[in-house]
């Protein structure tokens, strides 16, 4: 019987380094797990079997030589289906991109690779990235493997899920304005999402320009640590990419010295999150006070505001974005007899998007359009502006602060038609994309409880202090004592 | 005037911004998208009890310089790599209805 594999990359990488296994008979596991366990949960969308095969084995022949693939050899990684790789398909969850094969490949993708990793397979995610459930997926909803009633976050749903329920133990997923912290929150693994400019974008297929940044789900800090070292970095072909330093984090369940801790008012109103989530959070404060750390008291009073910003300034950068799919050179086109170009853009474009895709390119051009430009997007990009300030002023009092990274546990499929419910979902995540810090959703749960669906913790940090960040993300892991293998408990 | 309601969107005006965001809609889809799209403008009205005067617009968290690459011609994409997601191909051309004279 097959069952899941809840080793860690390094735990992987360690034991194809030494000889205890190799890379042939990882890829020959994963690939049998992802056949048996992954069609009761739609993580995966399709595995790259012979290309991986033929990696795996180029791998073991590298260590037979003598060499070092690198730090994370022979470690199988899921690749979200809006990062482009030149094996399989890259289709954004979407009819309009059914069946694109891309001519080129993410640089996160090829620095894996040259870090020693292998793509095992494309990761589910809703259409375009746009979604908190993985329910607006054209290849079917994602399920949650704590509970397959339930949704496992989005947009990155499928790289959550999977690694989760012991598919891979890694995987690259994108966040827009939560889409990697709240899937890891509602599944129970870390979810990272780095600051604006450590990762390159090229190859991300493109959502909210100035919000978007790759990053890893795993199921430990220092995993998301190695994961982030492979493919952070200054990119030729990104001009937005910064040429910033790797953060040369060090992880050895050291506390940091000194650590202050905030904790925004505003993430802990009473009633706005499930007594569950409130529980683990109270915990995790405790904890860290007990540790050493100084809890400090933070007001960050745009805290709700930052929903109605992001959905003026994401839908906006969108909507631009996704005027590329015309149906001319790629993507779907439609059949129906078109009299002229525009027809056939309107028909293409309207049969190739769904309706999430659909509503938030309407927004977008709405609040771009003459006569309303001022009054939204003008104005949302000068809250925007507040918000930043307000995460500056706090960092001048504390290290990260710390709250809930989504306001509940996974919730039923289907259980949020409306869609601004979907949006509040984020509450906590998306100021942190508008003012491009980082931070990282790290797992805790309640095991006395009935359903004893996961949590996330969110912890955030300055722009390219990651190290302050996964530094205290690995000492709040070891103090909260998550285990992911107790899904099977 | 009697305009419509402020931050509702009717039907003509979701009807405008489909033809500027080239979406073909249907009635039903019209009135869908009139609908939520109001509640949500409703729910971003919320900016407008902020005071941001004076405050600079944030359009990018990072400063945006030109970075300048030195004119050395790289390797081209292959054409069959690019044509071959291409939805129609006529040698090495991506065929279009007509663009320019109206119907033919």
């Amino acid at each position: 019987m097959t069952t899941r594999d809840f080793r860690s990359c390094r735990e992987i990488r360690d034991e194809i380094r030494s000889g205890k296994t190799s890379a042939v008979s990882v890829m020959e596991d994963t690939l049998e797990r992802i056949r048996t366990l992954n069609p009761e949960i739609n993580a995966f969308r399709e595995t790259f079997d012979d290309e991986a095969m033929a990696e795996a084995r180029k791998i073991d022949e590298r260590l037979a030589r003598g060499e070092d693939p690198g730090p994370l050899t022979g470690v199988p990684v899921g690749i979200k289906d809006n990062i482009a790789t030149t094996e399989g398909t890259t289709t954004c969850g979407s009819k309009m991109l059914d069946g694109y094969r891309s001519p080129y490949e993410a640089t996160v993708v090829t620095r894996l690779r040259e870090a020693g990793a292998i793509p095992v397979g494309r990761t589910n995610c809703d259409e375009f990235a746009m979604g908190s459930s993985t329910e607006t997926c054209v290849h079917g909803p994602v399920r949650n493997p704590w509970n397959t009633k339930c949704v496992p976050g989005g947009s990155s749903g499928g790289s959550s899920a999977a690694v989760a329920a012991g598919l891979v133990p890694a995987t690259l997923g994108s966040d827009t304005g939560g889409s990697i912290r709240q899937p890891a929150a509602l599944c129970g693994c870390v979810g990272l999402k780095p600051s604006y400019g450590r990762v390159s974008r090229y190859g991300l297929v493109a959502f909210g320009s100035s919000l978007d940044q790759i990053g890893p789900l795993t199921r430990t800090v220092e995993d998301a640590a190695i994961m982030l070292e492979a493919i952070c970095g200054v990119d030729d072909r990104d001009s937005t990419s910064a040429p910033e330093p790797a953060a040369e984090i060090e992880l050895g369940g050291v506390f940091p010295k000194g650590l202050r801790v905030g904790i925004p008012r505003q993430y802990r109103e009473p009633g706005a999150n499930e007594p569950a989530v409130e529980r683990e959070v109270d915990r995790a404060i405790a904890l860290l006070r007990d540790a050493g750390a100084e809890i400090i008291d933070i007001d960050l009073p745009l805290t709700e505001t930052g929903i109605s910003t992001y959905y003026v300034i994401a839908p906006a950068e969108a909507s631009s974005n996704l005027a590329r799919y015309d149906g001319i050179r790629y993507g779907h086109r439609s059949n129906e007899p078109s009299g002229s170009v525009d027809e056939l853009y309107a028909r293409s474009r309207s049969e190739g998007f769904g309706p999430e895709v659909q509503r938030r390119i309407m927004l977008g051009t709405y609040v771009l359009s003459s006569g309303y430009y001022d009054a939204y997007y003008q104005r949302a990009l000068k809250v925007r502006r507040l918000i930043k300030n307000e995460f500056d002023r706090a960092f001048e009092h504390c290290d990260v602060l710390l709250g809930p990274t989504a306001p509940s546990t996974a919730f039923e499929l289907g259980a949020k038609p409306d869609p601004v419910a979907m949006y509040l979902c984020d509450i906590y995540t998306v100021n942190n994309n508008m003012a491009g810090i980082c931070g990282i959703s790290i797992p805790s749960r309640t095991e006395t409880e009935e359903d004893g669906l996961p949590i996330g913790l969110h912890l955030q940090a300055q722009a390219f202090n990651e190290k302050m960040l996964l530094e205290t993300a690995g000492a709040l892991e070891t103090l909260v004592g998550f285990e992911c293998s107790s899904i099977d408990k | 005037m009697t305009g419509p309601k402020k931050n509702q969107l009717s039907i003509q005006e979701v009807e405008k911004v489909a033809k500027l965001a080239r979406l073909k809609l249907n009635q039903d889809q019209l009135e869908l998208y009139s609908g939520q799209l109001s509640s949500i403008l409703e729910h971003i009205a919320e900016l407008e009890k902020l005071e941001i005067k004076d405050v600079e617009p944030m359009a990018h968290p990072i400063p945006l310089n030109n970075r300048l690459d030195d004119d050395i011609p790289g390797d081209p994409m292959p054409v069959e790599a690019l044509l071959r997601n291409a939805p129609e191909v006529v040698d090495s051309f991506i065929s279009v209805p007509k663009v320019l004279g109206g119907e033919s």
